[in-house]
């Protein structure tokens, strides 16, 4: 057959013409459709039996019951357990992320041992035998040479048996240096010690209360047991229960709340004084309270009253003395008001001045110890091991003074006061620590002053972390022996944080360890049998569950069971009995803090005009701000205005920007005495002119890339002011500059 | 399907109570399978079927107020199940059920055309410029009851359908044919620690929702109780979720207005 040109064309059209009516283009970007989305690469998850498993949340004090949904094996979802005193079924934003940290790349493999610099991150597993050798040998060492009170512990909590545990280990070992990190139930601890001379947890009846004045708690961020002040928020709606909210920026607290008055930061405890002025002065008090259980009411009230006008009140904390009024008014003809304080999430420690001058709001309403009030919550008791028998060498070092000062005379009802720490380490050469131990805890990203930090931390000439992940404590150490994390392993939670009843909830293991990690509670037991008597007969243990059992005795099981225990019908003393201060009444002025009520105010770091505005921190629900980081899921919910790829905003009034020239969305220089950083700013008319605002939990060096290099900590732009009257680290906030590029 | 009433499963958000916190975003993301990036602080592929917004009164200091909304699907019945993002699909991947009132997405259809994005007046909808990646070994956390999507799909709240399969299927398998009102819940009125969701039935008069919404059948559903409205009711695009709020900015937020029309309410 002849090609001709006519003939070749038709063909070629025909034949286009032909496929293209046909099916098979359809079909074949169907199938290439279907092709494309059957990827050997998108998983498919592995089917099992549905299972859930009870336990207790251990990523903030909150004490919050979790149910663990189970398919076979795997941990696929957390929520909150139904009918739990704490939380009932509701879960805030981390725990619902918890299985991000279980499974996710954070976490410390194996034991780890540095080979590069500090802080490198080049690291080489060793066995556990291998690494604990190595710590008893380090630590037999130093007890050798009568150094034993040179090894500290820094511990995110205590009063549960690991945290316990360990102050055991370093009391038979000689060594008086367990220290927790900072919070606000450091003041409050100390507030109940010296008001109420109560050795007590703080507990407030907030369900019960019918009117509630926050001086800057963040009842919304996560402030005490979060999800129960979430859930007490919407009892309160429900019922009219008023709420008033005290602070220089509208937070989801101040915005849920029924009034926000922004306050000059920092001055929140005259406003409380101011308050009980005008309650003193119209008499609106609860005479019958005042008059038969409080001490020192003569001399406190004159002080007051003359001290603490409205007018003058007004001055300093920029608030209307006629809304001081009303608000006083409103507070003292509620039946059952309640005046909370701590700033934010209750991170930090603050003065006691402004703690007891807000308590003495509730004392003035009688609202101590009973429906709708404070409660002083007795510490939990079920610890009861015998006495450590301490060799001459332990002795010695217990009597040693602490390295933080707490206890001594300068600090004499402080229990810890870890910001002092890197002062003393750089004070003392060589330095006063010669081994630290980190537990639940991540110094080196929340302690403040970093260049302080810094040299400090490089003259301790050990350090070990216990860290389940790489965060900036376990980067920076010598060692890593990984704990187990919290969905892997057995733990008493031995409170919930501001709950009014005596709690304990269990953590239990609802996945095998993932990792070659061992419970901290048996590294401990392991490291004492490795260094012998006598810190090994301390121990008569066989391992950490068996130190459980033997802990919580015959109700071990029905704890096992239930997973937490509640006294639910626990009544605070009858006032008669409640208060065991000397005069055995509620004490205003309490002898050994005199000056306190002198001292509400605590001045920011930082002199005008260099620094002509003020920086404070705020808290945020969906920020992570203590030892744990943003799992991915939270960091991914963080708004665009607090976070530009791995740019911070801070807000600014829109005033203020425009007298600095800075528009929104542009980048600025933050500069404060502690230091200096790149930040873009966002207009906000929600937050008070002169100040600038910036999100805590961010500016992470360490975690995965999800989290590392975003944005700023905010503890590398302030450093502690501490409290005359406490030694408690009372920053709120710190001078600042800022600047255009 | 004699027996049965047809549902319609909505939802309703106090905004008194919602606290902006998030716990419902990352409930769905952990419940749903949803993927992350190293970098999210691009909102608009940022994929969150459920998403908090922040409203603003627009006054200045101290005036100023803020407001959180949570934006799910509003699986939307339009007229007749004639929903925007249905009635655009030229895939069907997308499809308005009688049975339930919920709006489906079948991943395995949608060939990623995005018509459905378009129409969405309220941005439920998220577009896969990615395949998913987890981090090695997070795949383990996966929920077997969702299958992970692929690049090139569209994606959006479901209203938890697999949790309403699943309880079916428990349901058929004791011999019932209706669910309790608690059986069937989805992950973020779960988690909400504010507990300011409740989902539910809105055509069953036993259910919670119906007794706040108090919905107007003659008026495509439109609330009567006078505190609750829905986003961008003028539209009538019908949706099933509906907000509660005291404020009146807030509920004024919820649509659009010309300076002169007074209301908060939708007409």
């Amino acid at each position: 057959m002849k090609m001709d040109r006519r003939s070749f064309l038709s063909f070629v059209i025909g034949g286009a013409a032909g496929t293209t009516l046909s099916p098979l283009p359809w079909k074949l970007t169907d199938d290439l459709a279907i092709w494309s989305q059957n990827w050997p690469w998108t998983p498919v998850p592995e089917k099992g039996e549905v299972s859930y498993a009870n336990t207790t949340c251990m990523l903030c004090p909150g004490g919050c019951g979790i149910t663990v949904r189970k398919v076979g094996d795997r941990a696929v979802k957390i929520e909150g357990t139904k009918g739990h005193p704490v939380n009932n079924g509701g879960i805030c934003i981390l725990g619902l992320s918890g299985l991000q940290l279980l499974y996710g790349p954070t976490r410390v493999p194996s034991p780890l041992r540095r080979t590069g610099e500090r802080g490198e991150n080049r690291w080489q597993k060793v066995s556990w035998d291998e690494a604990l050798a190595w710590v008893a040998e380090k630590l037999a060492d130093l007890r050798g040479k009568r150094l034993s009170h040179t090894v500290a512990c820094i511990s995110g909590t205590d009063g549960g048996t690991v945290p316990r545990l360990m102050e055991r280990f370093l009391t038979a070992f000689g060594s008086p240096n367990f220290i927790r990190t900072p919070s606000m139930r450091d003041s409050y601890e100390m507030t109940l010690h010296l008001m109420q001379g109560a050795q007590a947890s703080i507990g407030f009846d907030i369900e019960n209360a019918d009117f509630i004045v926050s001086f800057g708690s963040g009842i919304l961020e996560g402030w005490g047991s979060p999800v129960r002040m979430f859930r007490a928020n919407s009892v309160w709606k429900e019922n009219g229960v008023k709420v008033v909210q005290i602070e220089p920026r509208l937070s989801n607290t101040a915005a849920k709340s029924d009034k926000w008055l922004p306050i000059h930061p920092g001055t929140e405890g005259a406003l409380a004084l101011g308050l009980a002025h005008v309650i003193l002065k119209e008499s609106l008090y609860r005479k019958d309270f005042v008059g038969t259980h409080t001490s020192g009411f003569d001399r406190w009230s004159k002080e007051v009253v003359e001290e603490w006008t409205p007018e003058q009140v007004e001055t300093v904390t920029g608030i209307d003395k006629s809304t001081i009024v009303d608000l006083a008014k409103s507070f003292a003809n509620a039946k059952k008001p309640l005046a909370i304080c701590g700033r934010g999430k209750g991170n930090t420690a603050g003065g006691i001045g402004e703690f007891m001058a807000v308590h003495s709001l509730n004392a003035l309403m009688g609202n101590i110890n009973r429906k709708g009030g404070v409660w002083a919550v007795p510490g939990s008791d079920h610890i009861h091991w015998p006495e450590v028998e301490m060799d001459a060498v332990a002795s010695a070092g217990m009597q040693q003074t602490r390295i933080d000062g707490a206890g001594t005379d300068k600090f004499m009802h402080a229990r810890h006061l870890l910001h002092r720490v890197p002062e003393m380490i750089n004070a003392g050469d060589p330095s006063l620590v010669q081994a630290l131990f980190v537990l639940d805890a991540n110094p080196y990203y929340t302690l403040s002053d970093k260049a302080l930090l810094k040299k400090a931390w490089a003259k301790i000439p050990f350090i070990l972390s216990f860290s389940s992940f790489m965060d900036e404590t376990a980067q920076n150490a010598d060692l890593i022996l990984p704990n187990h994390m919290y969905l892997e392993r057995y733990e008493d939670v031995p409170y919930a944080e501001g709950f009014n009843k005596p709690f304990i909830g269990l953590a239990k293991p609802v996945v095998s360890p993932q990792f070659d990690t061992l419970h901290t509670g048996d590294a401990i037991l392991r490291l004492a049998k490795a260094l012998g008597d006598p810190v090994e007969k301390a121990f008569p243990w066989e391992d950490y569950e068996g130190c459980l059992d033997d802990t919580f005795g015959d109700q071990w099981e029905e704890l096992q069971e239930i997973g937490y225990r509640v006294e639910s019908d626990f009544e605070p003393g009858s006032r008669n009995t409640a208060f065991e201060t000397a005069s055995r009444k509620f004490e205003f002025i309490p002898e050994e803090s005199k000056d306190a009520a002198k001292n509400v105010m605590v001045k920011a770091e930082g002199e005008e005009p260099a620094y002509p505005l003020v920086l404070i921190p705020y808290d945020s629900p969906r920020l992570a701000s203590g030892f744990i980081g943003d799992p991915p899921f939270m960091i991914k919910t963080v708004p665009d205005t607090v976070l530009k790829e791995n740019d911070l905003l801070v807000e600014v009034h829109p005033k203020t920007a425009q007298s600095l020239g800075i528009s929104e969305g542009k980048p600025a220089v933050l500069k404060t005495p502690k230091g200096e950083a790149r930040v873009r700013v966002h207009l906000f008319e929600g937050i008070m002119p002169g100040l600038v605002a910036m999100p805590t939990g961010l500016g992470h060096q360490a975690y995965d890339g999800y989290l590392a290099g975003k944005g700023i900590n905010f503890n590398d732009l302030i450093g502690p002011v501490e409290d005359e009257v406490s030694g408690l680290d009372a920053a709120w906030g710190i001078r600042a500059k800022l600047s255009r590029v | 399907m004699k027996n049965e009433q047809a549902k319609k499963y909505g939802m309703v958000i106090d905004l008194d109570k919602c606290t902006g916190c998030g716990a419902c975003m990352v409930a769905c993301m952990a419940e749903n399978n949803v993927p992350f990036k190293k970098d999210e602080t691009n909102k608009l592929d940022s994929i969150t079927w459920m998403r908090v917004f922040q409203l603003t009164n627009g006054k200045s200091f101290p005036e100023t107020d803020i407001c959180y909304i949570p934006r799910p699907c509003m699986h939307c019945e339009g007229e007749h199940g004639h929903s925007p993002c249905v009635s655009v699909c030229p895939a069907t991947a997308t499809d308005y059920s009688q049975q339930t009132g919920i709006v489906s997405q079948i991943y395995t259809r949608c060939f990623g055309c995005r018509y459905c994005m378009a129409a969405c007046p309220y941005h439920a909808r998220y577009f896969n410029w990615w395949d998913p990646v987890w981090p090695n070994g997070m795949e383990k956390y996966l929920n077997p009851n969702v299958s992970p999507r692929m690049r090139g799909v569209v994606e959006k709240c479901s209203f938890c359908f697999h949790r309403y399969q699943r309880a079916m299927e428990k349901a058929f398998l004791e011999g019932r044919r209706e669910l309790e009102e608690e059986e069937y819940q989805t992950a973020c009125t779960q988690a909400c620690p504010a507990g300011a969701i409740v989902f539910g039935d809105l055509n069953n008069e036993k259910h919670k929702i119906h007794q706040i919404v108090n919905p107007d059948p003659a008026h495509r559903g439109r609330p009567k109780n006078p505190k609750a409205f829905r986003l961008l009711e003028r539209l009538g695009t019908n949706p099933k979720v509906y907000y509660l709020s005291s404020r009146e900015w807030v509920r004024r937020a919820g649509d659009n207005y010309l300076p002169h029309e007074g209301s908060g309410k939708g007409h």
